[in-house]
């Protein structure tokens, strides 16, 4: 029997910070690639303390649904899961590098592969650019478009940068968008002046953001000029400065994080099967090419 | 009457071939090539596999009782095992006398939730789940759900569309009946509903649950939550015996409080007495108890208001209905309640200044600690 453990933030206030996790949990859940699959959350219920004992399976893969490693990854994780003898060293990573670590979960006995966050996934890549097809309804986005990766920025943790740094280079090194720029919230090169960073008529946003909520629905949207006041919603696209912009919100509502969650637990030892693939074809809002 | 399929008495004959089986008051045995047949009701020798056969079809619930724990629900999930047993009280009456009762359904409350198991065919067992409030509602008049993931979109939101961050708030909305779940997703269901419950529940029962009280638990925390710690000065415990009569209450929170101070120092206040433990502070008290740990840094001062004795008895009734959460009952032209809304601002029309002052007394704005915080 194995086990696949989705851990995310979760929120005392706003419901829709959990609603992308349990959906990623249902896909995978639906592709029968593990006995049990099941969420458990910092600030929600299963809590990371309790949610291991509601497993039924001695194997348990857990995958962090974060951004970047750091604190959450690293501390508070593996210390509410306790597990017996955590060190970072474990990952042995460079801070984009994290894959899994083999560990004992001292309450309830279970082998717990815990795996490194989804957010410095390489198939994270192909979630940022899928949820640009997305937003724009167009299979083939990439020609006359600008991309921008964006994300909080180092104040919070350094590790934060690398990986929009790290996504934003292999979306470039694609080749199929015109331009790609990594910005930021609270540093340079920042969101609010987004149109000066492009050349491009329009340009596609996505932030490198597990759920919405106030930094994807009312900051960045009124830092980009894209509305006043979020309340009131804007369009997609927004002209600003004569670019469009496609705002596409958190890029963690797109249910292609699915798959690089069961990457993850795949790459840990998990056997999904074929998982992957028909996860990467169910997740997909608009119709591939020659359809 | 409950017969017995053919599959049942082939796993049976299975069983046997290994070993005794001794269950719920069944015993059958291979003894050479002939086998023993045993229940409180009878017992039989030398039975050839025909008239086996004959003595499990005469003993009909006893063998579809083993069927149903041994074969059907299994010994993995070892919490669910447990928790589906107690629905039927499998460790205090007999099989004849749970499937006279199961019949009518045995019922049990959980939190919110009231559980009905039933026998189903052949021994298997069904079970419903609703609110407790609709005990008395027709099945029918309820929306009916067989998903247990349901559960998720009922538990998000009281009855008033707000969201619930603590499952286990006596403010699960009623209206809907999960009518017939086989044992994995009852269980599954309830879990959903009040995650953790089943298995804190049975290790509880076991001896087993692991509590961590008050001064382990913040002693745990980092972050932002770290300051927490700083709010035990080692003299007494009275701050934590508000947050558990703020917070934990059964009013507020179905669990019922384990956790105390530490180990050899018991709250003052009641733990409740709900079905299931609490076997550690939760996140929600965590992080009111960092806002709490802020506000506790300020020392109490000497104030002059001037309020008449009926207003000073409705400031303190305006305290109570915000603390029992009986604002929105209180009708608009209740006057005689002094929650109410007219009443209360007439009192603000009368006692505030222009800044919000009460009776003009300013609170000395220096040591205005209220500053922003991150919800993290
Ligand atoms: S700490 Fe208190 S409020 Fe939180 S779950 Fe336990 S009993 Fe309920």
């Amino acid at each position: 029997m194995q086990a696949l453990v989705i851990v995310a933030h979760g929120s005392h206030l706003n419901p829709d910070s959990s609603s992308p996790t349990q959906r990623h949990a249902d896909t995978i859940r639906a592709t029968g690639a593990f006995d049990e699959v099941k969420t458990g959350y910092w600030k929600e219920e299963p809590s990371l303390r309790e949610v291991l004992r509601t497993v039924e399976s001695d194997e348990v893969f857990v995958v962090p649904l974060f951004i970047s490693e750091g604190y959450f990854t690293e501390q508070v994780i593996p210390r509410e899961l306790r597990l017996d003898g955590w060190d970072v060293s474990e990952w042995d990573s460079d801070g984009l590098s994290a894959d899994t670590a083999t560990l004992t979960a001292t309450d309830t006995g279970q082998v717990v592969h815990y795996c490194g966050p989804v957010g410095t996934h390489e198939s994270m890549t192909d979630v940022l650019v899928r949820r640009a097809e997305t937003v724009t309804g167009d299979p083939d986005v990439g020609e006359g478009f600008g991309f921008a990766v964006v994300g909080h920025g180092t104040e919070r943790n350094e590790n934060s940068a690398k990986a929009i740094e790290y996504h934003a280079d292999r979306i470039r090194e694609m080749d199929r968008f015109d331009e790609v720029r990594a910005l930021y919230m609270d540093e340079e090169p920042e969101v609010d002046d987004v149109t000066d960073h492009f050349d491009s008529e329009d340009v596609v946003v996505v932030p490198l953001f597990i759920a919405d909520g106030f930094h994807t629905q009312e900051d960045i949207p009124e830092d980009m000029g894209l509305t006043d006041d979020y309340r009131t919603g804007y369009d997609v696209p927004t002209v600003v400065d004569g670019h469009r912009i496609w705002y596409a919100g958190a890029v963690g509502t797109e249910g292609l994080m699915a798959d690089v969650v069961l990457e993850r637990a795949a790459e840990a030892g998990a056997d999904v099967g074929a998982a992957v693939e028909r996860v990467r074809e169910q997740t997909r809002e608009t119709p591939t090419a020659g359809d | 009457m409950t017969d017995v399929r053919a599959e049942q008495f082939e796993s049976l004959v299975r069983r046997v071939e290994e070993e005794p089986v001794d269950f719920d008051g069944l015993y059958v045995a291979r003894e050479d090539d002939s086998y023993a047949f045993e229940t409180p009701d009878g017992s039989h020798d030398g039975l050839s596999e025909a008239g086996l056969h004959e003595a499990a079809a005469d003993a009909a619930p006893y063998v579809t009782n083993w069927y149903y724990w041994e074969e059907v629900v299994g010994h993995r999930g070892r919490h669910r095992r447990a928790f589906l047993r107690k629905l039927e009280a499998a460790d205090e009456f007999s099989v004849g006398r749970r499937y006279d009762e199961l019949r009518d359904g045995m019922h049990t409350e959980w939190g919110q939730l009231r559980i009905t198991a039933t026998l189903g065919d052949d021994g298997d067992r069904r079970y419903e789940v609703r609110h407790e409030a609709d005990e008395a509602v027709d099945a029918a008049e309820l929306d009916e759900y067989t998903d247990p993931l349901n559960a998720r979109e009922l538990a998000t939101s009281d009855e008033r569309g707000r969201y619930r961050p603590l499952k286990t708030a006596p403010t699960l909305v009623d209206g809907w009946v999960f009518p017939a779940l086989d044992g994995r997703d009852l269980v599954e269901t309830v879990d959903t509903f009040y995650p953790a419950t089943v298995a804190n529940w049975n290790l509880e029962r076991e001896g087993e649950l692991d509590v961590s009280h008050w001064e382990e638990t913040i002693e745990r925390q980092t972050g932002i939550y770290g300051v927490v710690k700083t709010w035990n000065r080692g003299e007494g415990h009275e701050h934590v015996n508000w947050v558990a009569e703020a917070c934990c209450d059964d009013s507020q929170c179905l669990k019922r409080r384990e956790w105390q101070y530490d180990e050899n120092t018991e709250l003052d206040v009641d733990g409740g007495d709900g079905a299931f433990p609490c076997r550690e502070p939760c996140s929600v008290v965590i992080a009111a108890s960092r806002k709490w740990t802020r506000l506790e840094g300020e020392q109490s001062r000497t104030y002059e208001f001037d309020l008449t004795p009926s207003e000073k008895e409705q400031v303190e009734a305006i305290i109570d209905a915000v603390a029992d959460g009986r604002v929105d009952d209180i009708r608009e032209a209740d006057i005689y309640e002094g929650a109410n809304r007219y009443r209360t601002r007439f009192l603000r029309a009368k006692r505030f200044d222009e800044d919000g002052n009460l009776s003009g007394t300013p609170t000395d704005a220096a040591e205005d600690g209220d500053g922003g915080e991150d919800d993290e």
